[in-house]
């Protein structure tokens, strides 16, 4: 299967990402020449397995663990927004967000 | 005396630390002023003296106060994939320049209270991403064999830095083998432990489901005493954290190592596939070099089959990407991180913060993972994988009915120039083939050093044990490295 | 996991042999709902924040929530335990295995780029909810309820050409409850959110505060003609009122009757009521939201729930709303809506029991209850907690009207007495008041007479057969004994004395 430069399009939509031109050209190389790497899956008989979504799940089922419902966290605030681009009066900002 | 303190390894420092013939203000300082000498190496991106040294002080008191820990006032570096409140966290991408982590990493909080102390962070492939640490944001990783090579990535400053005695030890990340590849290409040892030995909270994901910490140091006994320390569940703050106690995986080693076949019994196995053309010529003469030292050491070569070894590729770089492709959405500008300086509204500010912020291989990663994860495109791609990672999952399984330990090359190449393979990712991803395997297993697997391969540069022998068998691992490496000195060669002027 | 979303029931499918609803202008109106309850637990679904409402903005969350480089999800039990008593609520089956996925979209309110939600295998799946609707039973039935994390909030409020993002709301529990497309008319859309409301509060797993957004209600609306296909749905977003709920369904049907008359399509949309208009209006909709990537989250095993856990949640659970209410038909022998409306909240029910089980009076404890007691609540907003006449002086207020002791007319002046704490003890404020009945015969035999005496016309025209006369001599007596005989024993002596 070959990518059209219309789905890359897509994709970067998708991913929020915005290439130029010539990275939309050359993402587009790259990926179909992966690809053609990525098919050899179809080689593959999986009728049947079951997805291995967690690699400990190979020895028996896994179970999420459940934690007591207890609230502990302190106020973060300032810490957690050292790093922010831009806070005013706690809130993070950014252009307007329209429904 | 203290001119070659770089030379001894992280037991050896702990002992003259705990005997008081050094403090650990001096090895620290000593480190330190290496890390300056050696900057055109590019292993670190974050240094801060008052604050190593200031642990060093708190560790020298502890050592004072009579406490006799293992690890007590011995330096290493961290990872810059570990968030640390201490120094700056980047993941080696431009999206974090200057961020600063309101935690510390479960790995690095344990290694602290161990009482090691920090001597900054590391160099790494952009998000974990890559195998030669061309990737980093910030500058390339030398690899101290051969300036003009890569050192292997994507933990390739933690391995620069050792091999170069700018550290005793470091962390590293393995997530497609991330730890045992740089080391292999330094002549370094390290460790990447079963998926979940080591807790991932405060570790910048990549891919959640394969992203394992582990040690990276000189010897099997180093990395035995760091990983005692760094590993262990984490129940409270890593949901895919094990639930398994951790030994002390130093206390082990030096038995045997009296009597003259200390390996007598063990069954390695040779899966043929690691074996292949794939695989260059000084590499494989240097591997069965080593696996004839462990037939000396009494340990019994068994034929092994990894059918699906070459199909690990495509179902990493399906799986990888696909994991990296949401975890990376976090990376949006509005709570941290780049925000483009110029954009027309939410999208606009999204799309450029983003591009602007991430680099090549980081957005081809993503545009793979979010292409895969797509309407229609799911059930081929990404299903698929993970069907075919269990298929590979159960071959190892398998295999370890005829073998205790699988063994086998970890690069099929040494070390190759910088530059040579960036502009063909996929070329890179090949390269990949040995280690690709047991990280979707989940399998936990080393790099030993075993010998010089082409223009004199070290080749690693990987070592897969089964699930939670680390301590089997690091006991094997051991007796290699008590019967050979592959892991005490240095590249030239270190 | 498949991207074509596979459950139990498929829409179109579980619509036959459906009975078809009161039609609007040759219509029918077909409804689902999903709401989202958000989950009264003290700690946000993957995180330790606290889930409390109203604090400084960002105050209320962790690196887990701000979704900070490094940060990792740990389930909060009391999420999953909250998720099975409303699964046994509604008798539901709780799947042995559920697998939280993630919903891929950028959203400054979604911190991680994507939420977690349960999308192929939910936690709780099938069930039904029961209600009365003009005394008709309604049966809708639950496709899922699933376990997911809320968002944070924008606020467009005091920021020039700039939103504010509050993320303590994000992280909080909710659960997502999904119903087959089984509503017929707002009304039982409607009657369908309160019965869910009340179920809800009603095991506590929700506070149901619709103002703090904490039981928020999208209805997905569609017009067919009867025995046509289904037609397209819109789904109106966030009716966090029932008022409103009843409005913007209305004229949302209204609107698509009148584009498919003018001969134009529905298309596929989300909109919003607007309470100041009157009107449903399409929402600007998000880019790619058909393409949400969903996949298993790699940080989050399958969620495994054991049945002794299920059972021990059964056995532990207090008695529901509907199981109530069919008690007290079968128990206290009350007309179905008696027991519908007893049962409306748990206090409102146990006060009830208190007093038909003191007094052996269930259907004018009943009458009482929903009568003279709840006018005097509401009228002073006063909760039946706090009400100043409890259970037991109601019950032997109802007593004495079932004795005889005292007339309804009486026990109303009494019930005053003992609201306004003018007494205490129901017997004292009758004897105080002297609203005893008269049951002495020849004392009422006496007064008979001189009524007899003194309308000598009314007697002829009862002798003549006239029944209105016979209501006017017993008016005369009861008026003579200032209203404290029994009008039944009036009407037996003139009866006698009239021959």
């Amino acid at each position: 299967m070959a990518l059209t430069p219309q789905e890359i399009a897509r994709v970067a939509n998708l991913a929020r990402l915005e290439l130029r031109p010539d990275e939309t050209e050359r993402v587009l190389t790259q990926l179909n020449g992966f690809f053609t790497l990525v098919d050899q899956m179809d080689a593959v008989n999986t009728d049947g397995v079951e997805p291995l979504a967690h690699p400990a799940a190979v020895l028996g089922d896994v179970a999420l663990r459940l934690r007591d419902d207890i609230a502990s966290e302190p106020n973060q605030r300032e810490a957690s927004q050292v790093s922010a681009p831009a806070v005013e009066r706690g809130l993070f900002l950014v252009p307007r967000v329209i429904e | 005396m203290s001119a070659n303190l770089h030379d001894l390894g992280v037991a050896q420092l702990a002992a003259k630390l705990a005997a008081k013939e050094i403090s650990s203000v001096e090895v620290t300082q000593h480190f330190l002023s290496r890390i300056k000498a050696q900057d055109a190496l590019g292993a670190f991106l974050a240094t801060d003296n008052d604050v190593s040294l200031a642990q060093a002080k708190a560790a020298d008191a502890r050592i004072a106060a009579g406490e006799r820990t293992p690890l007590l006032g011995v330096p290493l570096a961290h990872k810059d994939v570990f968030v640390t409140r201490d120094f700056p966290t980047t993941a080696g991408s431009k999206m974090l320049e200057n961020y600063r982590s309101p935690f510390d990493a479960t790995v690095v909080g344990r290694l602290a209270a161990s009482g090691m102390v920090t001597l900054g962070k590391l160099n790494c492939d952009e998000f974990a991403m890559g195998s030669g640490n061309e990737n980093s944001a910030y500058k390339p990783v030398q690899n101290p064999w051969d300036v003009t090579r890569i050192p292997g990535g994507s933990s390739g400053g933690s391995a620069a830095a050792i091999a170069a005695g700018l550290a005793p030890a470091a962390t590293g990340t393995d997530t497609g083998g991330s730890i045992r590849q740089p080391a292999s290409l330094t002549g370094i040892t390290g460790i990447k432990p079963t998926y979940g030995r080591c807790s991932r909270y405060g570790m910048v994901a990549y891919a959640s489901s394969l992203d394992q910490a582990g040690p990276m140091a000189r010897s099997a006994l180093d990395c035995a005493l760091l990983l005692s320390a760094m590993a262990g569940p984490d129940l409270d703050r890593d949901s895919t954290s094990l639930d398994l106690p951790v030994t002390d995986y130093a206390a082990g080693l030096t038995t045997n190592a009296s009597s003259a076949i200390p390996l007598k019994g063990l069954r390695i196995g040779l899966p043929k596939q690691f074996f292949g053309a794939g695989c260059a010529e000084d590499v494989i003469k240097a591997v069965r070099a080593a696996l004839a030292e462990f037939e000396k050491l009494g340990a019994t070569l068994v034929d092994v089959d990894l059918p699906l070894t070459e199909l690990s590729i495509p179902v990493y770089y399906v799986i990888a990407p696909a994991e990296a492709s949401s975890n990376l959405s976090r990376f949006d500008g509005v709570r941290y991180g780049h925000r483009a300086a110029n954009y027309s509204g939410l999208t606009d500010m999204y799309k450029k913060s983003r591009s602007e912020g991430f680099g090549d291989e980081v957005t081809r990663r993503i545009m793979i993972g979010t292409y895969v994860l797509s309407h229609g495109y799911y059930d081929a791609y990404y299903l698929k994988a993970q069907k075919i990672r269990r298929l590979i999952a159960e071959d190892f399984q398998k295999a370890f009915t005829q073998c205790d330990i699988i063994a086998g090359p970890v690069s099929p190449t040494v070390a190759w120039k910088i530059g040579e393979n960036s502009s063909d990712p996929v070329a890179n991803y090949l390269a990949d083939i040995y280690t690709l395997s047991s990280s979707l297993a989940g399998l936990p697997g080393m790099s030993v050093p075993a010998g010089l391969g082409a223009h004199g540069m070290p080749v690693g022998l990987q070592l897969i044990g089964n699930y939670f068998k680390e301590a089997q691992l690091l006991g094997t490496a051991h007796q290699f490295q008590l019967a050979t000195d592959w892991h005490q060669r240095k590249p030239q002027g270190i | 996991m498949s991207q074509t979303q596979t459950i139990a029931n498929p829409f179109a499918q579980m619509q036959v042999g459906r009975p078809t609803g009161p039609l609007v202008q040759g219509y029918e109106v077909i409804i689902g709902f999903e709401t989202h309850t958000q989950l009264t637990t003290q700690s946000k679904i993957f995180s330790r924040a606290s889930t409390s409402f109203g604090a400084e903005p960002n105050t209320n969350a962790s690196a887990v929530d701000f979704a900070l480089p490094g940060a990792l999800p740990v389930m909060n039990k009391g999420a999953v335990q909250r998720a099975i008593e409303f699964g046994l609520a509604v008798g539901a089956h709780i799947a042995e295995s559920s697998v939280f996925a993630r919903k891929n979209y950028f959203y400054p309110d979604l911190p991680k780029g994507y939420q977690i939600s349960q999308f192929e295998i939910p936690v709780v799946q099938g069930g039904s909810v029961e209600f009365f609707l003009d005394g008709e039973k309604k049966a809708v039935r639950l496709v899922r309820a699933h376990l997911e994390e809320d968002a944070g909030k924008s606020l467009h409020e005091d920021f020039v050409g700039m939103s504010g993002i509050d993320l303590n709301r994000a992280g909080t529990p909710l659960l997502e409850i999904v119903t087959e497309p089984d509503m017929r008319s707002s009304a039982e859309a409607v009657a369908y959110a309160k019965e869910l409301h009340k179920i809800v509060t009603w095991i506590g797993i929700c506070d149901g505060n619709m103002q703090e957004g904490s039981f928020r209600c999208d209805a997905n609306v569609s017009v067919r003609k009867p025995g046509a296909p289904l037609g397209t749905r819109r789904e109106i977003k966030n009716l966090n009122s029932f008022r409103f709920m009843q409005q913007a369904i209305d004229f949302e049907v209204r609107w698509q009757i009148e584009q498919i008359e003018d001969g134009k399509a529905i298309e596929q949309a989300t909109v919003l009521f607007d309470p100041d208009t009157g009107e449903t209006r399409a929402m600007r909709t998000k880019e790619d939201a058909a393409d949400y990537r969903y996949f298993p989250d790699p940080d989050l095993p399958p969620l495994v729930i054991g049945r002794d856990w299920v059972e021990k949640t059964r056995s532990e659970m207090s008695e529901l709303p509907r199981v109530m209410a069919a008690r007290f038909v079968a128990d206290y022998g009350l007309p179905e809506y008696d027991a519908g409306q007893l049962t409306q909240g748990k206090a409102t029910a146990a006060y009830f029991e208190a007093v038909a089980d003191a007094s052996k009076q269930p259907k004018l404890a009943s009458n009482w209850v929903m009568g003279e007691l709840s006018k005097r609540l509401n009228a002073e907003e006063k909760s039946i907690e706090s009400s100043t006449v409890d259970a037991a002086q109601l019950a032997s207020l109802i007593m004495r009207i079932a004795d005889g002791t005292i007339s309804n007319n009486a026990a109303k002046q009494v019930f005053d007495a003992l609201w306004t704490g003018e007494g205490q003890d129901v017997d004292a404020v009758i004897e105080a008041k002297g609203l005893k009945q008269m049951n002495d015969s020849g004392e009422l035999e006496k007064i008979i007479d001189d009524v007899l005496a003194a309308n000598a016309k009314n007697v002829e025209e009862v002798k003549a057969g006239n029944a209105k006369a016979m209501n006017a001599l017993v008016g005369q007596a009861m008026k003579a004994t200032k209203g404290k005989a029994n009008p039944a024993q009036v009407n037996e002596l003139l009866k006698k004395k009239l021959g």
